[in-house]
């Protein structure tokens, strides 16, 4: 009973010691198993000034206000032309560009966005300029605000916009955003996008726009429903990761009464185009 | 073309012997070991001056900050028990310091700006004055911007008082670094506008990897990179030994026969090392300056900041190479070991990088049994054939962790994972060091029991590249965290994210709790493995103000980074 009692006790001590004991240690206490914390409250929170008793405040508070900023408190900026393409659909051969540029910090933004859309020697035909404040709201997501004005098409239209923009599961880079215009028109559109990396620098990426509106707006040629959508699929190689050429297709479609506006004008209610373009950004 | 080549060669073998290259004595292209009689710098008085220079790695040069001329650093080698005035130029335009790391000093005298210091204004000489009260391997580095990134560092050995615990015939400072020619405040904006900047080995539709696609899937689901092993890699790193690149050869020369002391540092300011010698056993002799009882492994992982001695006997009359690794097998830093300047031994090719697992992702170990963490204790969770009710970021299981976009994941079940060897190192079929390998060789100087627990979360957004303490990063911290004087706290430290964090606590030794006892291997570095947990208990016998940070030095500047204030009972609630 006895010997069987002293293995209990040798197992039990034998894990937490483990084999750095010494019998001359084990006599002086030092081997017993990894106690138990106990539940004392911690202390209250001061603040860290001991610095300051020796070095006197005047010199420590700036170089600590500036410390503090400088771990997790850094401005930063990203200008990426996402598309910038030559569009050949039929003969006619347009031109497109969607650049947009962040700048601020972890939580607040500031976001501007062009998209600009032209035939070679037929003028503008598209030209959107966006500035949104952007927060973020979740490790992926940031919830963004602010006005959109449309110089083409003619009239133009200014809009104040709200919206969302972030990566969803599977990796898939979505936004959102609703636009209701000074003439009280409410559209909204949406895309989303997805990498698919076939080597380390070759890399597929489908991309879907929507358009939609609440309500005919016949003096820019749109219906209410679905106005618009546009698929797109580009193959682009990165030379270095800011730098990208591609190629690609594109599929357009008008839809319901925006279709028929569009027959109505003589054009065609979709199209395909192939692409040709690059994707930079710094 | 032809005599631009020979001009090349010839300027690369001469670099490599020339005295002119900003190299220190001990660290030119090889080394006949340390002896007293070399120069470095030591006594009471010590001058450094902090300097831009250029820096020659492989017979490319680029722009470098270090001191006394030299990346690294000079050698500051000092006694046990002596005084020491460090004076400190700062010859740059803008604010330096120096950090001692792991030293035992008065807090003022850490080197840390807007914690225990103002920090050296351009120009000016700061004066260092502190007791050696300790022995060992340790080293020193910019505690201010990204400085430490551009070569700000250098290796510091102190002798001890009394005679030498694993006596050794010859040694050598192996401080391996990492370098680009890219300037940090750049990489640091890359990482910002895109996590995965540097990562040139992610998972592709071509990549033949054994990885099922609902696996991919599933990976891809949670938004989270199974490849994402370092941040920052050889697509623009060169690593370094002493300062050398793999092509320059720094060389550590031997006698057959003979015992001889390798003293790492890992200086580097991102990267991880697996270290091997191929052909000799490293028998750890010594972690983060602390005498540990020799442990003979074939590789260990060393982490930033870590220090490890190591003895090796080499027999033969031949050369061996010393690799670093870095941990995503991006590169390697690479030096020999010979009987004579000039040999080479074969370098082995980097191995394949490893891919994250679930237990990476804090899905804890295979017996879920063994996962249970306090919360989950407490929530009822632990019983056996409980099916895992957490997602991937349920704060109910970390209750201290503000709900911040810092935040990706939270470990659902994290594991102690101080037994494990590290990224990538299950399995590479030899002896490879963990921390449960580590075992004090003197007591523990205070065994009493921990008076109360805190965890602590290791929190990150790889997507935003941003890290924190708890969610919350320095630049939003309130409070620092407080410590009575003279009480003993248990932390357990909780990786939240899929990378490793070595943490850094100054201004105390903390004992690793890994079942050893009063031997409790004591460190002022301890590598938290990804998804995993590591517990040390540590005596707050040092009052002041100290940093606590992660030693990845792109986390630290993104947020992770906390001040921890020892007060005498006085004056704490």
């Amino acid at each position: 009973m006895r010997a069987a009692l002293l293995t209990a006790a040798l197992l039990a001590a034998a894990p937490a010691a483990g084999q750095s004991c010494t019998p001359d240690e084990e006599a002086m206490g030092f081997c017993t198993a990894q106690a138990p914390a106990g539940d004392a409250p911690p202390p209250a929170p001061v603040p860290a000034d001991q610095a300051d008793r020796i070095w006197g405040k005047a010199a420590m508070e700036p170089v600590r206000a500036a410390v503090y900023a400088e771990h997790g408190g850094g401005q930063f900026s990203r200008i990426l032309i996402d598309l910038a393409e030559v569009r050949f659909a039929d003969g006619a051969e347009s031109w497109l560009v969607e650049a947009d540029g962040w700048f601020g910090g972890d939580m607040n933004r500031l976001v501007v966005k062009a998209d600009a859309e032209g035939e070679f020697g037929g003028g503008l035909h598209d030209l959107k300029l966006t500035a949104l404040y952007s927060r973020a709201i979740d490790p992926y997501f940031n919830l963004q605000a602010g006005v959109r004005h449309d110089v083409r098409p003619q009239p133009q239209r200014t809009h104040i916009v709200a919206g969302i923009s972030g990566l969803a599961p599977y990796w898939f880079e979505v936004d959102g955003y609703l636009q209701l215009s000074t003439k009280g028109e409410l559209r909204a559109t949406a895309s989303a996008e997805y990498d698919l990396r076939l080597t380390q620098r070759l890399i597929l990426q489908p991309k879907l726009e929507l358009e939609l509106s609440a309500q005919d707006i016949p003096e820019l040629a749109i219906g209410s429903g679905l106005v618009r959508g546009e698929a797109g699929l580009r193959l682009r190689y990165e030379i270095a990761r800011e730098f990208a050429p591609y190629l690609g297709v594109v599929h357009e479609s008008r839809f319901g009464r925006t279709a028929d506006f569009a027959r109505a004008a003589g054009e065609s209610a979709s199209g395909t185009a192939f692409v040709l373009g690059v994707r930079a950004w710094f | 073309m032809h005599m631009l080549l020979n001009r090349r060669t010839l300027l690369r073998s001469a670099g490599a012997l020339s005295a002119g290259l900003p190299l220190p004595a001990w660290a030119h292209g090889h080394s006949p070991g340390l002896t007293r009689d070399m120069p470095m710098v030591s006594g009471e008085d010590i001058r450094l001056r902090i300097a831009h220079q250029p820096i020659s790695i492989d017979g490319r040069t680029g722009h470098a900050i270090g001191l006394n001329g030299t990346v690294p650093g000079p050698l500051i080698r000092l006694k046990e028990g002596q005084n020491v005035r460090l004076h400190v130029e700062n010859a740059l335009a803008e604010d330096s310091s120096i950090h001692w790391h792991g030293l035992i000093l008065p807090f003022h005298m850490d080197g840390v700006p807007g914690v225990s210091f103002p920090g050296i204004r351009p120009g000016e000489t700061f004066t260092y004055e502190f007791p050696i009260r300790q022995a060992g391997t340790y080293w020193y580095h910019s505690h201010s911007g990204l400085q430490e990134q551009m070569g700000h560092y250098g290796p510091l050995l102190i002798d001890p008082a009394g005679p030498e615990r694993a006596p050794y015939d010859r040694e050598h400072v192996v401080v391996l670094s990492d370098y680009s020619f890219v300037h940090p405040h750049l990489i640091f904006r890359k990482l910002k506008q895109m996590g995965g900047y540097y990562n040139r080995q992610k998972l592709t539709a071509t990549d033949g990897e054994a990885m099922k696609s609902a696996e991919r899937l599933e990976w891809g689901r949670m938004r989270m990179d199974p490849t994402d092993l370092a941040d920052v890699t050889g697509e623009t790193y060169r690593y370094l030994v002493n300062g050398h690149g793999p092509k320059d050869n720094w060389t550590a020369l031997f006698q057959p026969g003979e015992r001889v002391r390798l003293r790492l540092v890992n200086a580097s300011a991102m990267t991880n090392f697996n270290v091997r010698i191929p052909g000799l056993p490293l028998k750890v002799v010594q972690a983060d300056g602390l005498d540990v009882r020799p442990v003979e492994v074939d590789e260990l992982q060393i982490a930033i900041a870590e220090t490890y001695d190591l003895i090796v006997e080499p027999k033969q009359d031949r050369a061996y190479t010393l690799v670093a690794e870095s941990v995503d097998r991006s590169g390697m830093a690479v030096a020999t070991l010979a009987p004579a300047p000039g040999m080479r031994a074969d370098v082995p090719p980097l191995r394949k990088r490893p891919l994250l697992t679930m237990a990476d992702m804090g899905m804890g170990g295979m017996d879920h049994g063994a996962a249970c963490t306090p919360e989950h204790e407490a929530m009822g969770h632990c019983t056996k054939g409980e099916p895992m009710r957490h997602g991937m970021r349920d704060f109910s299981v970390a209750p201290g962790v503000a709900k911040t976009p810092t935040v990706q994941s939270i470990s659902p079940m994290p594991v102690d994972r101080m037994g494990e060897p590290g990224l990538g190192l299950a399995d590479v079929g030899h002896r490879v060091l963990t921390y449960r390998d580590l075992v004090a060789a003197e007591p523990n100087p205070d065994i009493r029991a921990p008076s109360r627990a805190m965890r602590i979360h290791l929190t990150g957004n790889m997507e935003r590249y941003m890290w924190a303490f708890d969610g919350v990063k320095l630049n939003e911290v309130k409070h620092p965290i407080p410590f009575r004087e003279g009480e003993r706290v248990r932390i357990t430290l909780v990786n939240d994210t899929m990378m490793s964090h070595p943490i850094h606590l100054h201004g105390h030794f903390f004992e690793l709790q890994t079942g050893q006892g009063a031997h409790a291997p004591r460190k002022h570095t301890v590598n938290v493995q990804p998804g995993g947990t590591a517990t040390f208990d540590f005596t707050a016998d040092a009052p002041g103000d100290w940093a606590f940070h992660c030693h990845m030095l792109y986390h630290m500047h993104g947020g992770m980074m906390q001040v921890i204030t020892v007060r005498p009972p006085e004056e704490t609630a």
